[in-house]
C-alpha cells in the first residue's frame, strides 16, 4: 500500500507503476484529507462501549477528491481532457488512432487506455507516434480518478495539450466516475441499436457529445439515426450529435472542428507566460 | 459491478473516520441509496461483506436505507414519483423533469466501538 495516498489497489496495474515496493515513491498529485468535514459523535444511551457516529459523506466523495486534484492540474497546465466512454467494439481505439495520425501536426495530444487486460490498445496509440500510458483495471470495470492521477505520473504530457482517457468499454458503470475531465465523449456505432441511450440514459446524461460512429455501415442495417438522436436528447437535451465512420473517414472533420474549438475555450486565459511549470 | 468499487469507497471512508474519530470496530453501517442511484442493493451486501474482509468493518451489519426517486415537473409543477431516472411526468408526460431525490449514494452513521 503506499503511504501516500493509502492506495492498495489488487488489481489494478499501471504500466511502469508498481506498487510491489518500499513505498517511499512520491505521489505528483496531492491527496488530501477532505473528510474534515463537520460531524457530531454522540453516545447513544443503551449501547455498551457503543456509540454511533453521523457522517452523511457521499460515497463516491473520496473518488470526487480525487478528480478534484486532477482537474486542478490540467486547468493549471492548460490541458484539454476528454473521458471516452463507449460500450466494447464501438470503434473507440480506431477512432482515436485515427485522430492522432490526421492532427499529429496540429495538436500536441497523449492517451491513456483503460482495459481490464492486455497492453494492445496503448501499443496500437503508440503505433502513432502518440505517448500512451496502459491501465489494466483487473475485475474493475471501469477506470477511477485515482488510477487517472497515478498513470499521469508516468505519462510525459504537455502543457496545453489533449489528453484522451479512454474508459473501459462500459455504457454503465463509467457514468458514476469523474476523472477530472472537461467532457465525457460517448461513442455510439450503428451496429449497436438506436435505443441504447434509453436503455443507459446514465451515460448518455452524463456526456456532452455523442460520436455516432460506423456510418459506412448504414446502408446494410436498420437504424434509425434521427430515432436515435431523438433518444439521446431526450435523456440529455444538451447533447451534441455528431455522424461519422473513422474507417472510412466520413464526417470525422467535425469531431476535430469541435476539439480544436473546445480546445480553443480550454486555451483562453492560458497565455505563455499563464501556465504554471 | 461497480458496486464492489463503491463498497472500497465505503471502507476508505470509515478508515478516515476511525483516524480522526478515535475507535477501531464498526459494528453497524447505515447507507443512504436512492432509487435511481444504479445500484443494486445485493450487490451491495455481497461486495461489502468481501471488501469489508480483514479491515476494522470485518464482520460489520450492513443497513441500506432505500430513498424513493422524487422529481419537480417544470410544465404542471407537481410533485412526482419517479421510477426511472429519464421517465417523463407521469401526471402530464413532460420530460425532463427535475430530480431532487433519488440518486443519494450515502454513508449516513456508523455504530462504531
Amino acid at each position: 500500500m503506499c503511504t501516500t495516498c493509502g492506495c492498495a489497489e489488487g488489481n489494478t496495474t499501471i504500466e511502469g507503476h508498481s506498487h510491489d515496493h518500499t513505498h517511499d515513491h512520491h505521489h505528483g498529485h496531492d491527496h488530501h484529507d477532505h473528510a474534515e468535514h463537520g460531524h457530531n459523535a454522540s453516545h447513544a444511551p443503551g449501547l455498551s462501549h457503543s456509540r454511533i457516529l453521523r457522517i452523511e459523506q457521499d460515497i463516491l466523495s473520496k473518488n470526487n477528491a480525487y478528480a478534484a486534484e486532477n482537474r486542478r492540474q490540467f486547468s493549471r497546465r492548460g490541458m484539454l481532457v476528454l473521458n471516452l466512454v463507449s460500450s466494447p467494439g464501438s470503434g473507440k481505439t480506431t477512432l482515436l488512432t485515427r485522430t492522432l495520425t490526421d492532427l499529429k501536426d496540429d495538436l500536441p495530444m497523449a492517451v491513456i487506455e483503460g482495459d481490464q487486460q492486455t497492453l494492445l490498445d496503448a501499443e496500437r496509440i503508440r503505433a502513432t507516434g502518440a505517448s500512451a500510458i496502459q491501465i489494466n483495471t483487473g475485475k474493475g470495470c471501469h477506470l477511477d480518478a485515482h488510477m487517472v492521477g497515478h498513470a499521469l505520473e508516468g505519462l510525459q504530457t504537455e502543457d496545453k495539450s489533449v489528453l484522451f482517457i479512454e474508459n473501459v468499454g462500459n455504457l454503465v458503470c463509467p457514468a458514476s466516475f469523474d476523472l477530472g475531465e472537461a467532457h465525457k465523449v460517448v461513442i455510439l456505432s450503428v451496429t449497436e441499436g438506436e435505443d441504447k441511450p434509453l436503455k443507459y440514459p446514465d451515460m448518455f446524461h452524463a456526456a456532452d457529445l455523442m460520436l455516432l460512429n460506423k456510418t459506412d455501415l448504414l446502408p446494410h442495417l436498420q437504424f434509425d439515426v434521427d430515432q436515435c438522436i431523438a433518444y439521446a436528447q431526450r435523456v440529455n437535451p444538451g447533447i451534441k450529435v455528431l455522424q461519422l465512420s473513422a474507417t472510412t473517414g466520413e464526417g470525422m472533420a467535425q469531431w476535430y472542428q469541435w476539439l480544436q474549438a473546445t480546445r480553443a475555450v480550454t486555451l483562453i486565459g492560458h497565455t505563455e507566460t499563464a501556465v504554471g511549470a | 459491478m461497480h458496486e464492489m468499487s463503491l463498497c472500497e469507497g465505503v471502507v476508505q471512508l470509515i478508515e478516515d473516520q476511525a483516524a480522526m474519530q478515535q475507535f477501531t470496530r464498526v459494528k453497524t453501517v447505515w447507507l443512504e441509496i436512492g432509487a435511481l442511484a444504479g445500484v443494486e442493493t445485493q450487490a451491495m451486501h455481497f461486495s461489502f461483506d468481501a471488501v469489508a474482509k480483514g479491515t476494522l468493518a470485518d464482520g460489520a451489519r450492513l443497513e441500506i436505507i432505500d430513498i424513493a426517486g422524487r422529481a419537480i415537473c417544470p410544465a404542471c409543477e407537481r410533485q412526482v414519483e419517479l421510477f426511472a431516472r429519464f421517465d417523463g411526468c407521469p401526471e402530464c408526460g413532460h420530460y425532463p423533469l427535475e430530480l431532487i431525490a433519488g440518486d443519494e449514494m450515502r454513508i449516513k452513521e456508523l455504530e462504531v466501538q
